[in-house]
């Protein structure tokens, strides 16, 4: 009799009494593996690591209700990520897709990250092709919107920006089935962003807020950085950095852990020059490896206060 | 003699058989996907067999992961030409192939004329056979 049903809407019901083992559900989608990959990759962020937990329980006593014919229609998951800059937004949006892959909300599992530039376009006629162009490829998947806020200039009238959110707008309404939208950027630009365009707040149903990271924080990433490239800090070179975490945050632009990485880059520069300079011929694994005090402390953030010129993330 | 009642276009994969389904296209476009093809939406009025390049129904799909977009596509066009053929194609892009390897029909007119068989004697009472599309009698956009 259900052979009209899609094959993924459940197709036969369970009877009033009978029982669902929620534990071997929990099993069986393996989402605890990607829950523990995000605790051990990413430091800290406990408000969005409960979260993303809470959503996943969601979904997954969801799934349960839809065995019962509890629940029909695919809920929405549209999400919106809120926080400064390199606290992490993007690696747990691909976890987010991992994770809603492995519960079955989505087919294939994979994130396409865009920006404004990917979804507008420059003349008449040239926005709607484009944006289509860019969900299509997103279906099946999660499509991620970095900086979302960009979309909507309320200065320029005639800003093809509109246009690409009313599409939007559409295909999340109606292929909520095939895509799941998630829109980041900073907290403030974000609320200014809903407020302006309350079809699209009506239309998200998570918003996760990410904090900032904390001094000490911020050291566990250094360590978890140098460590995945194979280099750590002399007892030195750790107090340096450590005198250097909040010297850097009390400067302007201060992206958590991409400044982290920037001035790690930095540092490791200094100790190629640093070893060059030295002249020595002979140099042992661990010379090549450690990180001294002296290739932090060179950072112009100790020196006069002001930002270091070369820094990438200063813009 | 009638060889094909209903006079059905036959170009291209599965054309010998009923239409293909909704199912049945995600499927197929799946397969194509799978294989790393580029697929394209193409549409004519002029089904003549010589007739390879069909127009473009917006610009070939690169570096999709699932059928639902490819789908949306077909059914936009045949939302725009309910009475005109459609077809799915797919690129080959690997070395050696370097084209098309896919092609099939997943929209047809409600009503096909079919083809007529056009003789033309030449020189020493020689004949010279050629299709001729009943259809394409009409000016365009009328056809169907």
């Amino acid at each position: 009799m259900n052979t009209t049903e899609k094959p993924s809407a459940g197709s036969d019901t369970l009877s009033d009494n009978a029982l669902v083992d929620l534990t071997a559900e929990f099993q069986n989608s393996r989402i605890q593996e990607v829950l523990d990959k995000l605790d051990r990759e990413l430091i800290g962020l406990v408000p969005v690591k409960t979260r993303i937990r809470e959503i996943a329980a969601l979904l997954l006593v969801d799934r349960l209700r839809k065995q019962f014919a509890l629940t029909s229609e695919t809920p929405t998951l549209h999400m919106s990520f809120t926080g400064n800059p390199g606290t992490g937004k993007t690696t747990v949006a691909l976890r987010m897709a991992e994770i809603l892959h492995r519960l079955g909300y989505v087919r294939e599992g994979h994130l396409i990250a865009v920006t404004r530039d990917d979804l507008v376009g420059q003349y008449i006629g040239h926005t709607a092709p484009k944006t289509k162009e860019v969900i299509k490829k997103a279906m099946g998947g999660v499509l991620f919107i970095d900086e979302a806020y960009y979309l909507y200039k309320p200065e320029n009238e005639r800003d093809y920006g509109q246009e690409s959110i009313e599409i939007l707008l559409q295909i999340m309404e109606n292929n909520r089935d095939d895509l799941v939208v998630i829109l980041a950027g900073y907290k403030d630009k974000m609320d200014r962003f809903f407020s302006s365009n309350p079809g699209m707040r009506s239309r998200i149903a998570h918003h996760v807020d990410f904090p900032d990271y904390s001094p000490s924080e911020l050291m566990a990433i250094a360590k978890l950085m140098l460590g995945s490239q194979n280099y750590r800090f002399s007892q030195d070179g750790e107090q340096a950095f450590a005198e250097y975490i909040p010297l850097r945050m009390k400067l302007g632009n201060f992206a958590n852990a991409r400044s982290i990485r920037n001035a790690l880059d930095r540092a490791r520069l200094r100790q190629a020059n640093r070893l060059f300079a030295s002249k020595t011929q002979r140099l042992t694994k661990v010379d090549l490896m450690t990180l001294e005090a002296e290739d932090i402390t060179v950072s112009r953030v100790f020196q006069d206060n002001g930002p270091e010129t070369d820094a990438p993330d200063i813009t | 003699m009638m060889t094909n009642p209903g006079n059905r276009l036959t170009q291209g994969q599965f054309s010998f058989l009923p239409d293909l389904t909704d199912t049945q296209i995600t499927a197929q476009i799946k397969y194509a996907l799978s294989r790393g093809m580029a697929i394209s939406v193409e549409y004519t009025d002029d089904p003549h067999p010589r007739n390879t390049y069909w127009e473009m129904f917006g610009m070939p799909m690169f570096d999709l992961k699932d059928p639902a977009g490819i789908l949306m596509e077909v059914n936009n066009c045949r939302k725009s030409f309910p009475n005109h053929y459609i077809r799915v194609m797919a690129f080959d892009s690997t070395q050696g192939w370097e084209t098309p390897r896919m092609s099939f029909i997943v929209n047809r007119p409600k009503k096909e004329p079919g083809f007529g068989l056009v003789r033309q004697e030449v020189e020493g009472r020689r004949i010279r056979y050629t299709v001729h599309s009943y259809a394409t009698d009409k000016p365009e956009s009328d056809r169907y």
